[in-house]
């Protein structure tokens, strides 16, 4: 590998001997600081103290074992500063990317962002409220800090685990607060906002559904994160197909959970017509994923009680 | 600009391109294509990968031992791409969500390293950069190409702005479903070799062997 043999012929803009004594004249004339002794044999202290040390490590012939050493943990620790400082720099701009991008989301799903409009004024009009998902209340917890039930729901002094048989959006654990998101003036509101996620074919599926003041009728569903295959499970983010929620009925009259994805294309004239959305082409692990989450979190285990509780109070 | 430097520059865009002659970095020129502004995009950012990487490696070059020398370029490829990537997601993290993994990707794009291995380890720092500028700008001008025509037919519009409106949109346009999956991407690269290669036939290889007739009775 060191053959200088293998590397001469296109050796044309430097030294034609790529080792010893060249590369050490070329290392002081850029590396080393004024003063330092151009070119000293390699072994001899080129000066005191680290930098001295540094310099003479520097000297040693490239294959050395102290020289790879030297330079693998030299180039490790620079890259590492310049890979940190670049996140640490950067993370204020890029939460609030983030951030901005959730409220896109939200306004999506509620169907009230057009093109062009100002995502933080269309959003003045959203309120996010956190709910106890156990009692089904609304809760001051949280109300004022940043909060992410998804890192919540890993935390074992904020989530509790869900019985396996229960588990049917297969998360494993669920987070105790909530949030969710009110469209309208206080507690008079349009529409309601409800994260949701679970696991699909490959991935968990992250998304909101929107129901309507109703607490019945599905506004939209939108997944704003998820791994499933393009083209086939990954048409969650089709615009056609998320348009055919919006109308459909999440509960029968007796508060049962029947909203479904379904295999095929719904055929109108069926009792469950309102209840159902056509499958997905290809994709009927996604398409169950998805009407099993739904199921997960529209029931007891997710919003069941909460939503309930608000219809008692508007009744 | 003298008549080297102009050479190292403008010689990988046709002459000497990394993926219409060298057939590097076809993987995420054919996943990114789909929109002319993910093209643009993943162009910018491996062209800046390509030029620094070139330009940091060449100056620590003779100081790299050479047991070492491949990880030693990885890590600052490696590097380089987490912070570009970094970059787009502070400053266009819409069109950095579109790319994904790709834009992390770049990093076993064959390109970088390629130019890393057989420039920069034996050139000073200015003209490796100018080699990577010239080879990231030749993967752009593919890339570019590529995403237009998927773009253009696959969805009817160009950045967004609609040029031929589609039936969806109440137009006439029927969009071709198959520019937006990465075989087409395949199939336009294709005819871009061999468009090149009619018009410059120095770039055709010589067959590596000939296929002999068999008889049918040595068949079976």
């Amino acid at each position: 590998m060191n053959n200088p043999i293998d590397k001469s012929p296109e050796e044309k803009q430097d030294a034609p001997d790529p080792q010893q004594v060249v590369r050490r004249d070329d290392l002081a004339g850029k590396q080393a600081p004024a003063g330092a002794p151009a070119g000293a044999p390699a072994g001899v202290p080129a000066g005191n103290g680290l930098m001295g040390q540094f310099k003479a490590v520097m000297a040693l012939p490239n294959d050395s074992t102290k020289k790879t050493l030297a330079v693998a943990l030299v180039m490790c620790l620079a890259c590492s500063i310049v890979v940190a400082g670049a996140a640490v720099l950067l993370r204020p701009m890029q939460s609030e990317n983030a951030a901005l991008d959730r409220k896109r989301n939200i306004l999506a799903v509620a169907g009230l962002l057009q093109p062009g409009d100002d995502i933080e004024e269309a959003f003045a009009n959203v309120q996010r409220r956190m709910v106890d998902l156990e009692t089904g209340e609304f809760t001051d917890k949280f109300m004022d800090v940043e909060y992410d039930q998804y890192i919540a729901a890993r935390d074992p002094e904020l989530s509790v685990s869900i019985p396996g048989d229960e588990d049917i959006a297969g998360i494993g654990r669920k987070a105790r607060y909530s949030e969710v998101y009110l469209v309208g003036e206080g507690d008079d509101f349009t529409q309601i906002i409800l994260p949701v996620n679970g696991l699909g074919l490959w991935s968990t599926l992250y998304g909101f559904v929107s129901l309507d003041s109703d607490l019945k009728t599905i506004q939209g569903l939108k997944f704003y994160d998820h791994a499933e295959t393009p083209g086939l499970g990954g048409e969650v983010d089709n615009l056609d197909w998320q348009a055919k929620w919006k109308g459909k009925l999440a509960y029968d009259e007796t508060g049962e959970v029947r909203i479904q994805v379904i295999k095929g294309v719904v055929d109108e004239k069926s009792a469950d017509a309102a209840f159902s959305v056509d499958g997905l082409a290809g994709a009927s692990l996604t398409s169950r994923g998805v009407s099993q989450l739904l199921r997960f979190w529209l029931d007891e285990q997710g919003f069941g009680t909460f939503l309930e509780n608000l219809r008692q109070q508007g009744a | 600009m003298d008549a080297d430097t102009k050479k190292v520059v403008f010689d990988p865009l046709v002459d000497n391109n990394p993926i219409t002659l060298q057939i590097l970095g076809i993987c995420s020129a054919l996943a990114v294509t789909t929109t002319l502004a993910a093209s643009l995009l993943m162009a910018v950012a491996l062209t800046t990968v390509v030029a620094c990487s070139n330009a940091s490696i060449s100056l620590i070059r003779n100081h790299v031992p050479s047991s070492i020398r491949i990880i030693v370029q990885m890590t600052i490829i490696a590097s380089l791409v987490i912070v570009v990537d970094q970059l787009l997601k502070a400053f266009a993290y819409d069109v950095a969500k579109s790319l994904s993994v790709f834009v992390g990707l770049i990093i076993t794009n064959c390109i970088v390293l390629g130019r890393a291995e057989a420039f920069a380890m034996k050139n000073p720092p200015m003209i490796s950069m100018l080699d990577g500028l010239g080879n990231g700008l030749g993967y752009s001008l593919v890339l570019i190409i590529v995403g237009t025509v998927r773009e253009l037919f696959g969805s009817g519009t160009l950045l967004g702005y609609t040029i031929l409106p589609s039936v969806n949109d109440g137009g006439w346009y029927y969009t071709n479903g198959m520019m937006l999956l990465p075989p087409s991407a395949f199939f336009i690269i294709g005819l871009m070799i061999w468009a090149i290669r009619s018009w410059k036939t120095a770039q055709v290889e010589k067959a590596e062997f000939r296929i002999s007739d068999a008889h049918s009775s040595e068949v079976l």
